[in-house]
Order: C-alpha cells, then sequence, then structure tokens
C-alpha cells in the first residue's frame, strides 16, 4: 500500500516525474558510459602495453610511432634500415627485439610482418592449423578471422595501405595457414606474416615496368598523406639494406628505459619512443575531454536533483492535507517523513536504471562505429564503479527529497485542518 | 463482536483546557458518550469546537484535564504511541474531504484499516460501500466526486477500521439541504451499528432538529 502510495504520488503528476527521470537518466547515461568506456580503453591500452618497453621507428611523431607500431590504429612514421635496428639491438641492455613491417592490408585489417616471437608477446595461440613458417603465409588474429570468414587455406591479395578501397597488389597472394585463439589484445585484429612476406610483395611491385612504376609512386605520395605507408618508395629498397617499420624492444632492465631512448634519439637516423609514456601523454590530453564531459553530467545530476527538490516541493502545499489526513489516520511523523525520501528514491532509483539501460544503447551505437573505423568493440558488462554512480545517484534523490520530508514531518496537523 | 461496546462509556472528559498562542484559554464543559451514541455539539464560529474536536482525537493536546477513550487517558500517551492510538480508535470526519488525491475512492477507504495496522476486510468495504450508496464510485478519483459524494465516502472511511469513537467537523455545512439530511442520517445509522460512539461539532442548525442528544458552547 505504501509503495502504491509512492508510484500513483509521481504518476499523478506524470509529466514533473518525466523530467526529473529525464535528467537523471541522461547523467547517469553519460558517467557511466564515461566509466565503462574509460574502463576499457585503458585496460586494452595497458594491455597491449605488455612487454613492450620502447618503439624504434623512423623519426616523426613519438604518440604516431607509438600507436601505429604497438596498436595499429594510426599510420606508420616511415621506414628504418634494417641493418641499422639489428645494430642497435646488439646492445647488452636489451632483451629482446621483435621486428614489425607493415603497411598492406586487407578488407580494412592490417597485414603486420613480423617473427613468431610477436605471437608470444601476446601469448597467442593457434586455433586451427600452423604458425607461418614461409613467405605469405599468414596467420589470421581472431577477429579478423570471425569478420572476415578466414579459414585455412584461403587466398586472398592484400591492398596498399589501410584503407579497404585502395590499390590492390595484384601479384603474390597471400594464403591463409593459421587462424588463432582471440587473446584480447592487439593480436586479434591483425593478419600476422614474415617480415620477408612484405618485403616480396613489394620487391615485385619494384620490378614492373618503368612508367607504371613511375605512376605508383605518384599514387603512393598521395596516400602518405592520409593513410601513409610503409615501404619507403622513394628509397629503392636494396637487397643488401632491406627496410621495417619498427622495432618493438623488451628491456633487460630498467637502465635500459634512461639510457636507450636518449642515445638512438640522439645518435642514429631512427625515433625511439616509450610506449608507456607517449600513452599517458594521450590519456593526460583526452583527460580534458573526459573531466568536461564528467562536468557537464554532474551539473545535469544535480539539476536533475533540482528537478526532483522542486517538483517535491511545490506539491508539498496541496500534498500538507493529506499528510495531515494520514497523521489523523495514525500515521507517524517518521512514515510521512520517509514516504516523501522513498519518492525521491524511487526516482533516483528509476534514473539510474534508465540511465544504465542509456548508456548500453551507446555502447551498441559506439560499437558501430569504433568496430568499423577501429577495430574495437566495447563489452556491455557492469563496471565496479558504477556502484559508485548508483550510490551518488541515490544520494541525490535523498537529498533533494530531504527538505520537504522535514517540511512534511513539522507539519501542525491540528492547525492544517482546520485552517480547511 | 461490535455490539458489547453499546452503551459502554467510550469517551469522557474531565475539566478540559486548552491555551492558544496568544496566551487565551477555554475551559470545556466535561462531556460523556457511550458507544453507539451519537452527540451533537453546537457552537458559533470562534468558540473553540475544533480546538475541543482535535483535542478529543489527540491531534491537539490539552493545558489540563484528561479525555479518556476507550479506558485510555490520552495524554499519558507519547507521541508516537497517540499516533497509533488515533489511528485504531478514532475516525475522523472533516469539512473539506479531505483525501490522498493520487489514489482511488477504494485506496482511500482502505487506507484507514491500513494506516491503523488492520486486516482489510473486502466484504465490509463492500457492505459499506453499498450502504452508502457509494459503490459504483470506488475505482474513481476522489476529486471526480461531488461534495455530497466525497462526504459519503470519508463517512466509510471513517468507520471501516472498528474505530470506538468518530469525530466529525462541521461535516454537513457545505452540503445543500437534502444532502445534510442523508449524511446526518447515515452517520448516526452506522455508528449505531457499529458500537461507536459519534461526537459531531458544527454550527449548521440544520442538525439541531436531527440529532436528538446536543449541547451548546458558549464561548
Amino acid at each position: 500500500m505504501m509503495l502504491k502510495i509512492i508510484y500513483r504520488n509521481l504518476a499523478y503528476k506524470p509529466l514533473n516525474a518525466l523530467l526529473s527521470l529525464a535528467l537523471l537518466m541522461l547523467s547517469v547515461a553519460i558517467i557511466s558510459l564515461l566509466i565503462v568506456a574509460g574502463d576499457q580503453v585503458s585496460n586494452k591500452l595497458d594491455k597491449d602495453l605488455e612487454g613492450v618497453d620502447m618503439v624504434v621507428g623512423a623519426k616523426g611523431s613519438p604518440l604516431q610511432l607509438v600507436l601505429s607500431a604497438v596498436y595499429h590504429v594510426d599510420a606508420p612514421t616511415g621506414n628504418i634500415s634494417k641493418k641499422e635496428a639489428d645494430k642497435m639491438v646488439r646492445n647488452p641492455l636489451i632483451e629482446s627485439a621483435i621486428p614489425l613491417a607493415y603497411g598492406d592490408s586487407y578488407k580494412g585489417y592490417r597485414i603486420l610482418g613480423t617473427t613468431p616471437a610477436y605471437l608470444t608477446m601476446y601469448s597467442g595461440k593457434i586455433k586451427t592449423g600452423k604458425i607461418f613458417a614461409a613467405p605469405l603465409e599468414v596467420v589470421a588474429g581472431a577477429e579478423v578471422a570471425k569478420r572476415l570468414g578466414l579459414k585455412v587455406d584461403l587466398v586472398f591479395q592484400s591492398t596498399h595501405g589501410d584503407d579497404s578501397r585502395g590499390q590492390v597488389h595484384e601479384e603474390g597472394a597471400y594464403k591463409v595457414v593459421g587462424v588463432l585463439e582471440p587473446t584480447g589484445t592487439v593480436l586479434d585484429q591483425l593478419l600476422l606474416t614474415m617480415v620477408e612476406s612484405v618485403w616480396q610483395i613489394h620487391d615485385e611491385d619494384h620490378h614492373d615496368d618503368a612508367p607504371e612504376k613511375a605512376a605508383m609512386t605518384e599514387t603512393h605520395k598521395e596516400e602518405r598523406n592520409g593513410e601513409g605507408h610503409a615501404n619507403n618508395k622513394e628509397s629503392e629498397p636494396d637487397a643488401d639494406d632491406p627496410q621495417i617499420t619498427a622495432m618493438l624492444i623488451k628491456f633487460r632492465s630498467p637502465m635500459g628505459i634512461m639510457m636507450l631512448p636518449r642515445m638512438i634519439n640522439e645518435q642514429s637516423t631512427m625515433q625511439a619512443a616509450v610506449p608507456i609514456l607517449e600513452i599517458n601523454r594521450l590519456i593526460n590530453l583526452m583527460g580534458i575531454g573526459i573531466s568536461t564531459l564528467q562536468g557537464i553530467a554532474l551539473a545535469i545530476m544535480l539539476i536533475a536533483g533540482l528537478s526532483v527538490f522542486v517538483s517535491l516541493y511545490n506539491r508539498l502545499k496541496e500534498r500538507k492535507f493529506e499528510h495531515a489526513l494520514m497523521r489523523s489516520m495514525g500515521t507517524s511523523r517518521w512514515v510521512i517523513f520517509l514516504l516523501l525520501i522513498s519518492e525521491g528514491l524511487l526516482l533516483a532509483i528509476a534514473g539510474f536504471l534508465a540511465g544504465v539501460a542509456l548508456c548500453r544503447i551507446g555502447i551498441l551505437m559506439l560499437n558501430k562505429v569504433s568496430a568499423a573505423d577501429f577495430h574495437f568493440r566495447f563489452e556491455y558488462g557492469w563496471v565496479d564503479e558504477e556502484w559508485w554512480l548508483f550510490a551518488i545517484t541515490l544520494l541525490i534523490g535523498i537529498f533533494a527529497a530531504v527538505i520537504p520530508a522535514i517540511k512534511a514531518y513539522r507539519l501542525n496537523i491540528a492547525k492544517t485542518l482546520s485552517d480547511g | 463482536m461490535q455490539t458489547s461496546k453499546w452503551w459502554f462509556n467510550m469517551v469522557s472528559t474531565n475539566q478540559l483546557t486548552y491555551q492558544y498562542a496568544g496566551g487565551k484559554s477555554i475551559a470545556y464543559p466535561d462531556l460523556q458518550a457511550n458507544g453507539g451514541d451519537s452527540l451533537l455539539i453546537l457552537g458559533q464560529s470562534g468558540c473553540g469546537k475544533t480546538t475541543l474536536l482535535h483535542m478529543l482525537g489527540g491531534l491537539l493536546r490539552s493545558a489540563s484535564g484528561s479525555v479518556t477513550i476507550h479506558n485510555t487517558q490520552i495524554a499519558t500517551l507519547s507521541d508516537k504511541k497517540l499516533d497509533k492510538f488515533r489511528g485504531q480508535h478514532i475516525g475522523f470526519i472533516f469539512q473539506k474531504s479531505y483525501f490522498v488525491q493520487s489514489l482511488t475512492v477504494k485506496d482511500n477507504i482502505l487506507l484507514a484499516p491500513f494506516l491503523a495496522k488492520k486486516n482489510t476486510d473486502t466484504n465490509r468495504l463492500n457492505a459499506l460501500a453499498k450502504s452508502l450508496g457509494i459503490e459504483n464510485l470506488l475505482h474513481k478519483l476522489p476529486s471526480l466526486l461531488s461534495q455530497g459524494e466525497q462526504q459519503r465516502v470519508s463517512i466509510a472511511r471513517a468507520i471501516i477500521h472498528h474505530p470506538d469513537l468518530v469525530l466529525a467537523d462541521e461535516p454537513t455545512s457545505s452540503l445543500d439541504d437534502v444532502n445534510t439530511a442523508t449524511v446526518a442520517a447515515l452517520l448516526q445509522q452506522l455508528c449505531h451499528e457499529n458500537g461507536a460512539a459519534l461526537i459531531i461539532v458544527t454550527h449548521d442548525v440544520r442538525l439541531k432538529n436531527l440529532i436528538a442528544n446536543q449541547f451548546t458552547l458558549t464561548p
């Protein structure tokens, strides 16, 4: 019966309740989205970073180098000489180095030339087939295989650049020899092959007829502006000095991080970037946007609280008779007090649930965009921080109701009833 | 059995006085009513009728003297116990019909036993609704009812939870002659049937001829 009174009271002025509910829902949805997405992005950023202490690549933006070589979301900065890289790797402070050569893709998924050590770093396991052992053999990440329906023995031709609409490399077809188990890392989004495959594909390109070659060089130049390209066509790759795009380095001791990046940046034509520093810088940059959004959401939530307060307070005047009536029928002050608090709480709970639901719809829409552009999918699951959000929402509901509730608690029944 | 309440000394006052905030105080004559009895208290506006009724119902505390309802001196009860006692033993009817606006007529009536923590008896509700002629109004919202209808609903609400005492404050002053007669008759009849003492305070002289047992308060 009490629940009925609470519920019917809110439904009696549905527009008031609706306004409060909509504001609560919106603020909860924004905050919840920030929590859920932020949590997963930072999780993913951390996971992909495991085992990579330093990235070495061509000179350019260090952030771009990290984004392209570790997360495979940006275009490469250029190429480096494998010889020079190998020389640098002989430093005793370095435990392991994994070469990367990339720049081509298949239907929007990047083809990454590397060594089996790359798979080991991300604990990738073969689900079907085997690991690449010869040029042009490809192992497909779990997500790529699922999205593109890749199976062992399937043959495909790569496209130049990261864009699925790029120029197709007519000659030299890749063959899928294995599919990986899902790892929850960037590995799932990649097509892995030997570094030699990438060289071979682009070598073939270069043994084309001379006039065509000139034309292609033009095309590549254009594409570099947007999508970028690994194999730097302007400097002819010669057989003695093959090029790679980047190298992922793991240090033997923390001393490495103190000395090597500086050394490489000052003494070589290459660039060294420390992913953790670059990502922190990126997060700090994003942080401004995120905290602005958080501020807006918090403001909306306060306005929602205000709206709950105003609608309860405004109705108090007309409802004081029914409160006096209920008091005359044996209801204690406390029950009337709790009645009003419960109305605030009910709005808060309903607003929270609706907000969390809206947040999931937001993730659904976000996934549509991010899956296409970044090959990243957000999970829909509950994040622990959302309990905090729930508690805060409840508090807002209670605070909004507390002044009307106190007024109702103090109501002078005899006066109210005799004033008529 | 409700009949056991009959002729039981349900309510009595002893040297009751009330002190207003301004300092003015009123002394009331002693009164007494048995279960099943009706008592009409007449008086002009401002003579303290409503104050007397609120003291009888435990909505106001007296300055001195005592109110005894069903062997309980209500001045001895704590605020919380008094609220509970009021809900269980007293039914109110006010000049204006107050309702929980968002609840239907039926739920408004059932609110009385619910708030008094007594069982809700649907058969009793239906029987009361029938004798008051409001059975087809039960699912409406109170604001849609006429004043006569609203007052009849108030009667049902005041009596449904078997109170010992029904207190009516100007129950007929906003009603026309026909409705006044109907409401007064139904009120007396139902209180009598239920063995509840009925006390009506009013300045409505139309009730003078309808209720035998009466006295007039003088300021």
